[in-house]
Order: structure tokens, then sequence, then C-alpha cells
């Protein structure tokens, strides 16, 4: 033992690195941060002699030049005399509107069609299985190709809603028509949408670094300020409840403050749709939603929902039957039953899996460069980088902001499950 | 063990792609294959069948450079480049030459560092639209909405082109040529545009030809050419000589059948020294003195490429137009080979 | 007391009401349960309806036998009347072997990728039923079976058919007699799979396999004397060095003393399904090796390592393949000393590999969490070091329960591939169906290819995740 114990003791000696398993470890990543360094070294150095031939040098300059071309679809103001990076923002907003929406929606399918999985009718639950199926084991770029190419080929044309002198004394109806009481447009070219327009807006205010839209902080504001409301109605009503054992009704109360201000301040501030109409070539007026954006969401999101519905399926079936039964003893209703027991123990099994899958979807935006969505990949990674030749500088830039919108989503999303894990007792 | 096939990838493909910093010249006689840039398919200019046989105005042109260089024109391989994808293809050494309906612009010159050494097609940019739209003119399009092909000159000329009419238009962007022909013969979009001989190839191959009009605007000029790497002059006159080659042998009258009789009985100085009969005029650049001879043995002079590939009578059906010679009016023309 | 009735003898068993047995009773549990599951029914079968009359017609008109698309339109006005519609396969007599070798891959050599996919089974089967000699000869079998039809109507040179039948035939008497023995199979397959697809030299793939016997030779000699991790890295230097100097001209010296070789394929000429399913094989094999050691490096206590693993993982995982495939086509080359030039291909393939290894990594790491905490203290007891633990204890283990998940990823990476056409590479979704669409006589054609081509996808697809879903099942029972 007094061996054992003067062995530390031993002067330091240089075989030690890598004989001893105490010192061992060190050598080791000495070596690999060695190694790695070297590796940047190397590369960095075939970059510049790269660069050097061709005659080019990094620079992120490019991003301050016009960018010259147009965006089918962008949510910003955008013209073809802003810079590049304008166009990138352009992009990126059009990827987080679809990444946006394809969530919700492929959450709303998927927990549907999860749900639906289960049920005890065969027709339904084989149908959803079919659906599943299908969907999962075909890539998802096919799923992009044929809801673009269902969606031009198979609508009218703007001409086909026309209505011309002649099919009025004919009586004829023309070959297409709006849908939803003639507000909406659906044609071969996209989805012509109902825009609210305000008569007296409240202006915008200028901070000197940002200008402010007031309209839209007033309504912003009006809508928290109604959500708080209805909160507090409800936790007093949890007070009372607790209190006296009775729940007072709320309903009514929590209805006008949700929505009574909001109208109110809309009806003030003049609300009114501007409806599209056929002018010209096309639709003028209302919102142009083009199909490239619609495919990818619905594509997207019919794929995304079809392994939601594993993953929901797989949650339910996860909890045990005896927490439906002891609820169900208990004498809860099967909507309760599933709203009070099984779903919120399912959450927790289905909530991390449905985070990768979020993350996936977003990431699978990109596939809109195969139908020239104008998404990220489309602008920055597309035109802006063809069209100055700056491949490194566009294509890390790109990297490097998905990135970050992934890093964000799993943040998010891993802070919304640790709250509603089951906490450590 | 798995790490075997990607050794032994790595070493073949250094292998066969050999080196690129040496002259391009060298390394394509090294290899014995000259690797041309092209289009992954355009009626016409550049395509390949079903058995992966490449046919087309542009490739015969990379055939003749082949011919040129290396006494075959069969020693070709195309790599197909998307818009995107083709200057990179040709700035990182991944091919010796891109012959792809490129345009000829400053930028392209002087940032992405290419040269283009010749042009073979003069285009302009142009619009096609359904003749039942009643419309007779480009600037009656306001508010139209137009197919255009991403990653080309074409959308930024648009751009220019409409704020100089001070006219609005919607855009759809398109990933290729034939998805823009499904989306205009689908009617979403109002107008097609994209280079004049790509409207008329379209048009040519529509099933009702007679109900498309293109418009008479040529909104941009498009001189299309085969591009090489800048800094790397030898290679660069190797191509322009091949294709001017051409076009000189047109003038001359020599054709792919009549090679042999115009050698044997010609006295016109120029064509016995393109012919590589007399002086050393291929020699100079690095090639075998009967290069240019062999070229145009092998795909016929510039004006039977033209009527071979895209001429009146066949599909596309484009008339010589800008195309012509400058003896007939048009704009090729050739410096004297001397 | 009064005698009461008492039955002596038994009734016969009457049927059960019409309504409580048979289909009617079926129908109504499972169909007619209550108003709400009544409406689902109705809706469904009003779904199928209207699914199955919009689409059989089309289905029903199907032409296989035309020369263009008019012609095909033709045939349907002609057999169903004016204004029916009818899908035409007709474009996939001319283009087949496109879809399925690509448009470039030359006609006579289709036999080689051919024979490459039947002996990829073969040597999956040691893997997947190790030592199991009755499905190693189902397996087998069924592969020599697949190679004698296809050769066949691949047309082979009758040499290479019947090497590849003795080959097999040989693979099975192995299995019969020591089935073990089948794993060097494996591990040599890589390399004959190489030269298969590619040709060339056939000294070129072995003398590179060799530059692994240096290693494990230098590794053996020295281990003794210096320890296994210098060992370890002197062998790799080794081999290195073999690759570098001692590879070409050995290669050389042997192709020109006994040439054996194949027509040269450059991997340009690559396309269609062939396409996808090297980028997706290739992928996940290379990524294998790749995502045990970012899994591992993930575990360990080297703040240093754990930190460049989980940077590697969490970057790859966290951007789209297609900007990866930007990179190969766009960036790749500028971190390459100027005179390496890769072929598209390869540099994918590269990009492929990692995407494949950062996500492999993440299966990995779930199933070494899995295994339980005693496995790692009793490798430990009996006083293995890490490699020695990792190999005999932990990983067979933790490979084993992750089979699924590799399954899966793979699934997911062979989907993937149709991305590669972003970059000009002619995968068969949009790929060779542009082509098709390019050609005079197809234009116009739409639904067809892209039905086709989603059609064989499921196929694989389905068949792999049935296969990943059954053995998820036995090995969840192996466990309870």
């Amino acid at each position: 033992m007094a061996m054992a114990a003067e062995a530390p003791k031993d002067s330091f000696r240089l075989s030690m690195l890598i004989f001893d398993t105490r010192y061992r470890s060190y050598t080791i990543q000495a070596v690999v941060l060695g190694l790695f360094v070297l590796a940047i070294i190397w590369l960095g150095y075939n970059v510049d002699r790269n660069l050097d031939a061709r005659g080019k040098e990094l620079s992120f300059a490019f991003l301050w030049q016009r960018a010259g071309y147009d965006i089918p679809q962008t949510l910003i103001p955008y013209t073809n005399d802003n810079v590049h990076f304008r166009a990138l923002l352009v992009g990126l907003t059009n990827t987080l509107a679809v990444a946006i929406c394809g969530c919700i929606l492929a959450t709303i399918l998927g927990v549907f069609i999860g749900v639906l999985r289960l049920s005890k009718n065969w027709l339904v639950s084989r149908l959803m299985t079919v659906y599943v199926e299908v969907f999962r084991n075909v890539p998802l770029l096919l799923w992009v190709l044929l809801s673009y190419v269902i969606l031009t080929e198979t609508m009218p044309q703007p001409r086909d809603f026309r209505v011309t002198d002649e099919m009025l004394a004919a009586g004829e109806a023309p070959a297409a028509s709006m849908t939803l009481f003639d507000t909406v447009a659906i044609t071969n070219r996209g989805t012509n949408v109902p825009a609210p327009l305000l008569e007296r807006g409240l202006g915008t205010i200028d901070l000197g670094f940002m200008s402010v839209n007031l309209t839209f902080l007033a309504i912003v504001l009006v809508i928290a300020g109604s959500v708080l409301a209805h909160r507090f109605i409800r936790a007093q009503a949890t007070a009372i409840q607790e209190a006296t054992g009775v729940r007072p009704v709320t309903w009514w109360k929590s209805l006008l403050v949700l929505f009574a201000p909001i109208i109110a301040l809309l009806a003030a501030l003049g609300l009114h749709w501007e409806v599209p109409e056929l002018k010209g070539f096309n639709f003028q007026g209302g919102i142009l939603v083009a199909h490239a954006f619609t495919a990818l969401l619905l594509a997207l999101s019919l794929y995304t929902a079809a392994f939601i519905a594993e993953i929901v399926r797989g949650g339910i079936q996860a909890i045990n039957r005896g927490q439906s039964e002891a609820a169900f003893a208990l004498g809860l209703r099967p909507s309760r039953t599933m709203s009070l027991v099984i779903l919120p123990q399912a959450l927790r099994v289905i909530i991390p899996p449905l985070i990768s899958q979020f993350l996936n979807l977003t990431k699978n935006t990109s596939l809109g460069v195969a139908i020239s969505y104008s998404d990220l990949s489309g602008t920055l990674g597309g035109i802006t980088r063809n069209q100055t030749g700056r491949e490194i500088e566009c294509v890390f830039l790109m990297m490097a902001i998905y990135l970050s919108i992934s890093l964000t989503i799993s943040m998010v999303m891993n802070w919304y499950n640790r709250s509603v894990q089951l906490k450590a007792r | 063990m798995e790490k075997s096939v990607f050794f032994g990838t790595l070493a073949a493909t250094a292998l066969v792609s050999g080196l690129a910093a040496a002259g391009t010249l060298d390394d394509v006689k090294a290899r014995g294959e000259l690797i041309c840039g092209s289009n992954t398919g355009l009626t016409g200019f550049g395509a390949p069948d079903a058995n992966g046989n490449w046919s087309g105005f542009d490739v015969d042109l990379c055939r003749a450079v082949a011919a040129a260089v290396l006494g075959d024109a069969n020693k070709v391989k195309f790599v197909p480049t998307t818009g995107e994808t083709r200057f990179t293809a040709l700035q990182s050494g991944e091919v010796d030459l891109l012959v792809r309906n490129s345009t000829w612009t400053a930028s392209r010159d002087s940032e992405l560092a290419l040269d283009f050494v010749a042009v073979n097609y003069y285009d302009g940019q142009g619009f096609m639209v359904k003749k039942d739209l009643g419309v007779s003119s480009a600037k009656e399009l306001d508010g139209a909405t137009v197919c255009i092909q991403t990653g080309t000159t074409t959308e930024l000329n648009l751009a220019d082109f409409f704020k100089e009419n001070n006219i609005s238009y919607q855009p759809v962007n398109v990933a290729d040529d034939s998805e823009a022909q499904r989306q205009y013969i689908a009617g979403a979009c109002d107008a097609f545009t994209t280079d004049a001989s790509g409207l008329a190839a379209t048009r040519a191959t529509l099933p009702d030809a007679e109900n498309h009009i293109i418009l008479p605007e040529i909104i941009s000029k498009e001189p299309l050419g085969p591009v090489v790497r800048h800094g790397d002059n030898n290679w660069g006159d190797v191509v322009r000589w091949t294709y001017y080659a051409l076009v000189i042998a047109e003038e001359k009258g020599i054709t792919q059948a009549n090679i042999e009789e115009v050698l044997a009985s010609t006295n016109d100085e120029e064509v016995k020294r393109l012919l590589g009969a007399s002086g050393d005029m291929a020699a100079k650049f690095g090639l075998d003195n009967a290069a240019f001879k062999n070229a145009i043995a092998a795909v016929g002079n510039y004006g039977e490429i033209f009527a071979r590939n895209i001429g009146e009578g066949t599909s596309i059906n484009l008339a010589r137009g800008l195309n012509a010679l400058w003896t007939q009016g048009g704009l090729q023309y050739a410096p004297p080979f001397r | 007391m009064a005698q009461g009735f008492t039955r002596t003898e038994m009734l016969p068993a009457m049927p059960p009401p019409v309504s409580e047995s048979g289909t009617l009773k079926w129908l109504r549990e499972n169909l007619f349960s209550g108003w709400l599951n009544s409406t689902l029914t109705a809706a469904a079968t009003l779904f199928i309806a209207f699914v199955a009359w919009n689409s059989f017609p089309w289905f029903w008109h199907s032409v296989w036998n035309a020369g263009s698309l008019n012609e095909c339109r033709q045939i349907v006005t002609a057999s169903a009347g004016e204004g029916a519609t009818g899908a035409c396969w007709a474009f996939l007599r001319p283009w087949w072997g496109a879809f399925i070798f690509g448009h470039q891959y030359p006609v006579d050599e289709r036999w080689r990728p051919v024979l490459a996919f039947g002996l990829l089974f073969a040597a999956l089967a040691p893997v997947l039923f190790a030592g199991q000699k009755r499905n190693l000869t189902i397996i087998l079998a069924v592969v020599a079976a697949f190679l004698v039809l296809t050769l066949y109507l691949a047309s082979a040179p009758s040499l290479a058919f019947a090497l590849a039948i003795l080959g097999v035939l040989a693979l099975l008497a192995l299995a019969q007699v020591q089935p073990g023995k089948l794993l060097w199979f494996t591990l040599a397959f890589p390399a004959l799979c190489f030269w298969l697809l590619w040709g060339g030299s056939i000294w070129t793939p072995i003398v590179a396999v060799a530059g692994f016997g240096v290693l494990y030779l230098v590794f053996r000699l020295a281990s003794p004397v210096i320890g296994l991790a210098p060992a370890a890295g002197a062998g790799f230097v080794a081999a290195v060095l073999w690759w570098m100097f001692v590879d070409a001209p050995v290669a050389d010296a042997l192709q020109s003393a006994i040439p054996i070789q194949l027509l040269w394929i450059a991997s340009d000429k690559f396309g269609g399904f062939l396409l996808s399913i090297v980028i997706g094989v290739t992928g996940i094999t290379f990524s294998l090796p790749l995502g045990i050691l970012l899994a591992l490096g993930r575990q360990s206590d080297m703040p240093i390592v754990k930190m460049l693993c989980v940077i590697f993982i969490e970057t790859i995982r966290g951007v789209p393949l297609i900007t990866l495939l930007f990179v190969a086509a766009f960036v790749l080359g500028f971190f390459l000393p100027p005179q390496a030039n890769f072929d598209l291909l390869l540099r994918v393939l590269i990009l492929v590999t990692f995407f494949a290894a950062a996500y492999l990594a993440e299966v990995l790491r779930g199933a070494l969490a899995a295994l339980p905490r005693g496995q790692y203290e009793a490798a430990d007891a009996l006083g293995l070091d890490y490699w020695r633990a990792q190999r005999l204890v932990i990983l067979p283990q933790a490979l084993k329960i992750s089979i699924p998940g590799i399954v899966s990823t793979f699934i997911g990476l062979f989907k993937d591939t149709t991305l590669v056409v972003i970059v000009a590479l002619y995968e068969p979704l949009k790929g060779i169906t542009h082509l098709v669409r390019q050609d005079i006589n197809w234009k116009g054609i739409y639904w067809e290819p892209y039905i086709f081509v989603g059609a064989i996808f499921f196929i694989f697809c389905f068949s792999m995740s049935r296969y990943s879903k059954y053995l998820e099942d036995k090995l969840k029972t192996d466990h309870r």
C-alpha cells in the first residue's frame, strides 16, 4: 500500500504522457487539437492560393451592391434597386413564413391523422395507414414537384374568370369563378386573397435608427391587453372555485374581453378588405400568394404530418391502459379523459421527437429551390451567388443563417419541453 | 476496409482529371480527352439522347476543339452544368471549356475571371406570348406574369426593361427550360422570356406553333460564346482560332465533304495555311499542323453546323439572321488567318 | 317439495343472432358503431370512390407501346373515345435504361452495376444474419437466382456470367461449412464493388486495400514494443505513406505484369437509380466508422475531443442537406490544393458521408446511452482498457440495438439522394425526367415519369422500413 501511495510522487517522465493513463488523455487531446489546427491552417492556405489564382478575395461588400433582380414574392418591401442584403432578408422572411405556416399546419394535420389512425373504425384507420406509409416512403422532392405541377396545371387561367359581353348576352357563366363569396381567386399563377386595408392609419414614428408603424403597435398592444385580461378573469374564476367549490360562468366575459376591444379598434381605424379583381392580364389588388409558396407549404405539411402522426400515435399508445381505465372509473367522459389524462402525459413523450420534426421541416424548406421558391437558398444561395460569383461568402453565410435558425428553434422548443416535463420530486 | 474505395476513387480521379494548374492545352493532350461543360439539356444547342450521345450546335464546337487538339472529335467528355453551376465548374478546373449558351458580359470577364474567346451565336432576349392575348409589343405587357429562368442574364435584363418603360410585371422564376415551357403552355405565365433562339426553338416544337408569336422587341444583346478560364491565353487562342477556322471554312466554301478536294486543288494561300498545307500556323498554337483541317473534317464548317443543328428545316428552324457571314449581311466575321 | 322440471339432455347450440356474427357484426363493430363512426366511414368511402373515379380510367387506358407522346394520345383517343385520358408509359421503352443506370452509362457494361447490386445483398447477409446458416443459405440462393436472371437480361459476357455464378455458389458452399468466414467477403466487397462500378485495373482497389494490411501489420509488430496507441498511430502513418508513394507504382507494375481490367467508367456517367443507390450506400458505409468515432468522441471525458465532435455533429445537423451540396458543388474546390481536382460525384459523396455520419452519431449515442450502466462498469471491472472495452463489450451491443436506427437513417438518406439534382447530377426523380421531357418525342409528359420514379422509391423505402420495424420488434423482445 505504501508503494501505491508513493507512486504519484515519481518524478514526471516524458514517457508517462503515453503510458500513464492519468496523463495520456492530455497527450491525446493535444495531438487532436494540433491536428485540428494544422488542418484549419492547411484549408485556409488552400483557400488563399485558390482565391489568388482566380483573382478574388473574400469580402462581404457585395451585400451592399444593387441586386438588380426581382423576386416573385416579398413579405417586406423590395424592388430591384435594393441591395443584395435586402434580397437576403426577403429570402429569410420567405423561408420563415413557409417554416412557421408549415409547422402549424403539419402539427394540426399530424395530430388529426395520428388520432384517426388509432380509431376503431377499420376503414378510416387503414386509410390513414396508407396515407402515412405513402407519404413517408417517397422522397419529399417528389411531393414538392407534384404539388407544384398540380397547382399550375389544374387551376384555371385568369382569363377563364373573364365575363365578356357575349357571355352576358347569352347568359353563360365564365369557365371559372372566385371562391369564398367572390373574395378569393385561385388561378394557375397563384392565389389572390383579399388584403386588409385601413382607412385611417396612425402613421409611423421615426426613432432615428428605425421607424415604428404605430398602427401595428396599437393592434399588438390591444391584443396583448385582451389576453392579459382574459387570463385575469380565469385566474379569478379559479380562485372563486377553490374558495367555494363552484366555478362561475365566465365564457361570455372572456369572449367579450378577447374580441370586443380589437373589433372596436379596427372599426375605428376603418378596416375594409381589398378584394382582388380581374384587370388586364391578372387579378389586381389583394395579396398574391405565389404557387411556389403554396406548393412548398402543402408538400412540407403533408410529408411532415405523416411523421408527426406516427409520433402522436406512439405517444398515445405509450400511455398505460390503466390510466384511461382509472379515468373512466372516476367517471370522466372519453373527451375529458383524452384532454385531462391522456394528452398531458402523451405530450411528454411526443414533444422531443416533435422538435426534431419541426427542425426537419424548417431545413426542408430549402427544397423550394427545386420549384424556384425565393427562399434563403433561392436568393442568397441562388441568384445572388450566381450574379456576384461569391460562392464561399454566400454559401457559408447561408449555412450560418440556417444554423442559427435551427439552434433558435431547438432552444425555444427545449425550453418548452422542460416546462411540460414532470418535475423531479 | 471501407476506406479503400475512398482512396481508390481518390487515386483514380486524380489520375483521370490530371493537373489543372499547368496549361490547359497540355492537360488536355496529356489526358487524351477534352472536358467540355455543356447544357443539362437544351434541344438544338446541347442535349444527350437516351443512350448518352450528345448533339447540338454548342456540342459540335466542343467536338471541333477536340478534333483540333487531339485529332479525334469523339475524344470529348461532356459535363452537364446548370445555369447556376456552369461558371464554378469552369473556374474550379472541372471543365476545360464551357460552351453553354453563355452571354458575354463585362462582369463575367472581370468579377468571375473568365474569358469569352469568341461569339458563336449572336442572340438577344425576346418575349413569346400566345396570339389570343392580343399583345403586339412588349411595352403592352404592363401587369403581365412573365416566366423567367434563374441564374441567367435574362432576369437582370427583364428587370431593367420593365423599369425603363415604367411598367410593372409579376415574375415567375423557373429552374430550367422545360419547366418554363410547361408553365407557359399551361398559361401560368402570359409571356415567356429568354434568348430569341430559345424562343424560336420552343415555338417550333409546340404542336400549335401558329397560335404563339414572338414579340418584335429584342431587349438585350446576348452574344453567346465559348468560355475559358482567365489567364490561360494559349488555350484561349486555341479555342478562338478553332472557332474562326470553322467560320473561315464557310467563307471559303470548304465543307466536310469537299475538304480533301479543296486541299488538293486550291490556289488560295489562306486556305492552304488553314488546312496545314503550307506554313506552320497551327503548330505555333502548339497543335498539330493539320489541326484545323481535322476540326473542319470532323464537324463541317460553321454554316454546316448551324444548318445541321438549328437551321431551317430542323425542328428548331432558326434563320441565320445576325449569324450569317459578314459577306451576307450578318455579323460572323473571322480575322484573317495569317 | 315439488320436483321442478329438469332437462336431462343438452339443447343443441343455437347460432348467434345474425347481427352478432359474421360480416354484419364486423361491419357494425368496425364501421358503424356510432354516429361519429358511421359519418367517418361514409366520408372515407366517398373519398376512396372519388379518387378511384378520377384516376381509374386514366390507369385503365394506359398505353405501353408508342413512339411518341402524340402517338400515345392518339391511341388513347382511338381506343377509349374522344376526350378520354390515359396514362402513357411508353416512354419507358427508350428511357428505361436511363432511369436505372443513367443515360450515359455504357449499354454494354450495364451488367456490372447489376452484379454489384446482387452481391451487395450477399455482402450484407453475413452482417444481418451472423452465423444463422439457414437464413444465409436462403439469401445467397435468392442472390444466385437473381443474378442468373438479371445478368442474362443485361446480356453479361459469358465469362463474367460464369465467374459471378461460380462465386455466389462458392459463397453458398462456404455458408454451409463455415458461415462465420463469410464476413471476409463483406470486408472485401467495397473494393470489389468499386472495381465493378468504375472499372479500370483490378490492381487499383487491391493495392489500395493492401494499405489496410500494412496498417494492421505495423500495428501488430509495433504494439508489443511501443504500446497500443503509438502503434496505431505508426500503422496509420505507414498506411498513408503506402497510399501516397507505394500505391500507384505497385498497381501499375502489377497491371503491366498481369493485366486484368474492365472498361473505366468515369463517375459523371452514373445516373438514375444507380446514382441514388451508389450515393446512399457509400454514404452510409463510410459514415459508419466516422459516426462511431463521433459518437464515442461525444461521450468522451476529454473536453477538447468532445467539443470538436459536438460542433461537427450539431453544425451538420443544423443545416439543410442542400447547403452541403452547395458546398460540394461550389466551395469544396477552394479548400483543396489547386492541383487536386475531385470530380463532382466524389465531392458530393464526401459531403453526404459527413451528413450521414452526423446523423448516425446521434443514433449511436442513443444506443450507447440505452446500454445499462452495468455493462460499462463490468468492462472496467474486468480491467479492459478503453478500446478493448468498446470493441468487445460496448459497441457490439450498441450497434445491434441501433440497426433499426441505422436503417431509418439510410432510408432518409436514400430519399435525400434525389436532391443531388440541384448540383446537376442526373438522379432519377428530376434529372432523368427532365431529360425525358427534353426529348422531342416526349415533350409535355409530366405525371407518368414522376409516378414511375415515386413508385420505385416507395417499393425500396417501404420494404426497408418494414424490415427495420421487424428488427425493432425482434430486438424489443430480446430485452424484456
